[in-house]
């Protein structure tokens, strides 16, 4: 495998500009499908984002600013993308100002947080926008020594010829503005990285621990007023008609509004990217002087509400699922060689079916965002993962053209995929429409967990076929809410591994919204593919370990286009893991799960250590060996592997959220559990080292966690989990009784 | 509306509001203390926790009514320019993903730092039980505590 390569116009991708205060500015667009806009501005404070997507900005002192264009949900982008371009420019890191940058509409085509996609696209193009800015400012040394640019080398942020003088970025970046922009320029080897691969602290941890504001739900603007939405109690209900007698009486109301007209018709033509519990109800807004008299009004607001939709409850949806497993509206997603035939000629069939409820995305951060909107502009503030979309559809909402959207991206609070939908922007900008001041929208932790575009409950049925000690066959089925498994997911492993195999998926409509959560569709996946390959290798007889290394074999050498992953070097995370965790030599009373995965590019291999404590498992460790190629900033990326195994296990033990008549059974987190720190095991993290061109890292780790587990309390309590949250069957959590030998 | 004087960060305060608003609000919406985060409302997540008279409180739960002349410790207010021993810890150990919660965090870790600067582990994990971090940093966590002991001590 090879790092890939991106091609680009290299005259549309860069432009360059000296500033009037001095100092030199980049202008370059990151990706491919990027077009040549006007020059950058001569005056940094008239900076126009629409122009380019993102800057480096070089000052006369040699002080180097980095715009950051990718949204920071905690995924830690805003330092990892700044480094590669600070590598190739050639800088010390500490000498480095990040600043988050804005939406650019008009030209981008990646601008979103979201599949762990921003490293792994952003690593040739922000390296060569480094390495060209470099070469700039070389050849106008090189132009004012006299000497050949290839003389002269640079060493954090100072230009040295042959005879040993030197300049500083800062004293050539007139010239250098002025230059041709280079092309063909050259990157490092990853020998000579100086940052990349070194730890860099998150570049906002000054602000995070003293308390500045950061986040959407801190931003404010001057006359700003706040709005509490009160939307349908249940999915399905609309809204009939309300009172606001007593809600218009309370202290800081200031207005009592319904929106839903602009809304509802952009869900009716299909813009936007989702619109949450909606069932094109109405719905009432509290505009308030503060936030608490906002969401304390709302409580005093007498609603009728009516049946729009059929209201659903968690019953009623998983019947719905089994139903879908035993129908045949299954649509073949990839099939190799002929399963039927080898389900007839096998020795053993095993079949187990793994089930997995809703789940709220519950970012510490409720939803919120702020709007203000007047005859020419169109300002908007706040958390969101893709501010393209909601830049675009707010537009489209208020009939108003795209250019005149200001969209600034604040430090989130949290993302896992919730932030992906912009159904918050839409109410916020109808809201501002209609009150024509500026607002900020709040939601409160109930709005948010009741109002949520959930991870859908999951289904899948797996069965496989053996055949004189051999899978023969093997089949997938998964039932799903309002979509199914991604293109691609079908061709991870065990896909190229067996002869005959077959995914097959169905899913049914619901009104309730549903969407991405952390690692989509994998993070139950996963765990149901890795407990069934436990429970394949106890049907056969064989180690659970060299079961998965044997099927590994047959993939390679694999000439099939649709080879998602590498079986070489899945089969080096399995043997690095099982190496590192002790597999097999832990004392007694220290049970082991094992569990392995390819997903986001990554291939990821974990051993959970559960002992008994009080004749109850517990999750005691899990260590967690990654292949993501070269990493980038390994202090930022031990941080998402350990946060990705510790929210796996913690939702696979506990998270679950109910319906009952389409009403969301929590609404906060005194009857939502989430996973605390007397529950949290050690995390050993280990990193495979190569040269390869990097990968995802925010969602991997996640999915094979919740199999980890399971496969160790198996081991320990001698019962399979096969549905989540396992807490949920306290039963299964019973040691057994130890029989007296005699 | 009554009006409230309060003392937080050593600077009197006074503010005029309904009775029963929560302290939270009051920080963040009147006096532009934003760093106490709202999280629950109901004192289940500790992302607003504050100290007041020394001890960690859920400022999302507490009536402005019920503070009285207390002396209210914000995260700003924790020390001037981030020197807090708790505070140094955490950039020590890069603690934060998405760092929403880690004020609270923060205020919770010196809270009982002062009340026992050399916890156990499990003096740690139970005092920090009440502080949910969405992100999961929790061994992070964990770490900046034992690192702020070790620098108290």
């Amino acid at each position: 495998m090879s790092t890939s390569s991106i091609t680009f116009s290299r005259r549309s991708f860069i432009r360059t500009s000296s500033l009037a205060s001095g100092g030199l500015l980049i202008g370059f667009n990151l990706f491919t499908a990027c077009k040549p806009k006007v020059q950058p501005p001569v005056d940094i404070s008239k900076l126009n984002f629409n122009d380019f997507n993102a800057f480096i900005k070089i000052a006369d002192n040699g002080a180097v600013t980095i715009f950051s264009p990718n949204p920071e949900i905690g995924q830690g982008v805003k330092t990892a993308m700044p480094m590669l371009i600070a590598e190739e420019l050639d800088v010390a890191w500490n000498n480095v100002y990040v600043q988050q940058g804005i939406l650019d509409t008009e030209n981008y085509t990646r601008q979103l947080a979201g599949g762990s996609q921003s490293i792994r696209l952003g690593w040739e193009p922000l390296r060569q926008t480094g390495a060209t800015a470099r070469q700039m400012l070389v050849n106008a040394a090189a132009a004012r020594w006299g000497v050949d640019p290839s003389e002269c080398s640079t060493s954090e942020g100072v230009i040295t010829n042959a005879k040993g003088e030197t300049l500083g970025y800062g004293d050539v970046v007139k010239e250098a503005a002025t230059v041709e922009v280079p092309e063909g320029v050259t990157l490092k080897a990853p020998k000579d990285f100086k940052i990349i691969g070194t730890d860099a602290k998150n570049v906002d941890i000054d602000k995070i621990i003293t308390g500045k504001p950061l986040y959407g739900l801190d931003y404010k603007a001057e006359g700003m007023v706040y709005a509490s939405v009160l939307r349908p109690p249940a999915f399905g209900k609309i809204l009939e008609s309300y009172d606001d007698t007593d809600a218009k009486a309370m202290p800081g109301v200031l207005d009592v509004i319904k929106i839903g007209e602009k809304i509802n018709k952009l869900t009716e033509e299909g813009k936007g990217n989702w619109t949450v519990n909606m069932g094109q109800s109405d719905k009432v807004v509290v505009i308030a002087k503060s936030t608490w008299e906002a969401l304390k009004a709302k409580e005093a607001i007498k609603a009728k509400w009516v049946d729009g939709t059929p209201l659903e409850s968690t019953q009623m949806q998983d019947k719905k699922l089994l139903d879908l497993l035993d129908g045949k509206e299954l649509k073949t997603m990839r099939k190799d060689g002929d399963i039927k035939k080898a389900f007839a000629q096998a020795d053993k069939i095993l079949e187990r079916t793994y089930e997995s409820p809703f789940l709220p995305h519950n970012c510490m951060e409720p939803m919120n965002f702020f709007a203000n909107i007047t005859a020419d502009k169109i300002h908007l503030v706040g958390p969101v993962q893709t501010p393209e979309f909601a830049a675009t559809a707010v537009a489209d909402m208020l009939g108003r053209d795209v250019d005149q959207v200001h969209l600034e991206m604040t430090r989130m609070g949290g993302g896992f995929g919730r932030r992906l939908y912009g159904d918050f922007v839409y109410e916020v900008a109808e809201i501002a429409d209609a009150i024509k001041k500026p607002v900020k929208l709040v939601f409160s932790r109930e709005d948010d967990m009741n109002a949520g575009t959930y991870r859908p409950a999951i289904k899948y049925r797996i069965k496989a076929a053996v055949k004189d000690g051999e899978v023969t066959a093997y089949q997938l089925k998964e039932a799903a809410v309002n979509g199914n498994m991604y293109g691609l997911i079908p061709n991870f492993f065990p896909a190229g591994c067996i002869e005959n195999y077959q995914v097959d998926v169905a899913n049914y409509k619901s009104n309730i919204t549903t969407g991405a959560w952390r690692a989509p569709y994998t993070n139950f996946l996963a765990f149901a593919e890795q407990s069934f390959f436990d429970e394949l290798a106890e049907t056969m007889g064989v180690d659970r370990i060299q079961l998965r290394l044997d099927l590994l074999q047959k993939a390679k050498g694999s000439t099939d286009e649709r080879m998602e992953y590498s079986p070489e070097r899945m089969e080096n995370v399995i043997k690095t893991a099982v190496e590192k965790s002790g597999w097999g030599k832990q004392p007694d009373g220290t049970y082991q799960g094992f569990a392995a995965y390819y997903c986001h590019n990554s291939h990821v291999a974990e051993v959970a250590n559960v002992e008994l404590e009080n004749g109850l498992p517990v999750v005691k460790k899990v260590t967690c060996v990654v292949d993501c190629g070269i990493v980038v900033n390994p202090l930022g990326a031990i941080n998402q592997i350990e946060g990705g195994v510790i929210d796996g296990v913690g939702h696979a033990m506990y998270g679950e959220l109910t319906f009952n008549e389409g009403k969301p059974q929590s609404e906060n987190y005194d009857t939502y559990r989430l996973i605390r720190m007397r529950e949290v095991p050690k995390v050993e993290t280990h990193l495979i080292q190569n040269e390869l061109a990097p990968t995802g890292l925010g969602e991997p780790t996640l999915p094979p966690a919740g199999a980890a587990v399971a496969n160790a309390l198996k081991a320990a309590t001698g019962n399979r989990f096969t549905q989540q949250p396992f807490t949920k069957f306290p039963e299964l959590m019973k040691v057994p009784a130890k029989p007296i030998l005699g | 509306m009554p009006k409230y004087n309060i003392n937080v960060n050593g600077v009197s305060k006074s503010v005029d509001v309904a009775e029963d608003t929560p302290l939270l609000w009051v920080l963040r919406d009147h006096l532009d203390l934003v760093g106490t985060k709202y999280g629950c409302g109901i004192a289940q997540c500790g992302a607003c926790t504050v100290h007041i008279g020394g001890a960690a409180v859920r400022s999302c739960s507490l009536p402005i009514a019920s503070v009285g002349d207390k002396a209210i410790t914000t995260i700003e207010g924790l020390s001037e320019d981030g020197s807090h021993p708790v505070q140094q810890a955490w950039k020590e150990v890069d603690v934060p993903q998405c760092g929403y919660c880690q004020a609270g965090q923060i205020m919770t870790a010196s809270a009982l730092l002062d009340k026992n600067p050399s916890p156990s582990s499990d003096e740690i994990k139970t005092a920090m039980h009440g502080n949910i971090c969405r992100c999961a940093a929790y061994t992070r966590i964990h770490k900046a505590v034992e690192v702020a002991a070790s620098k108290l001590g």
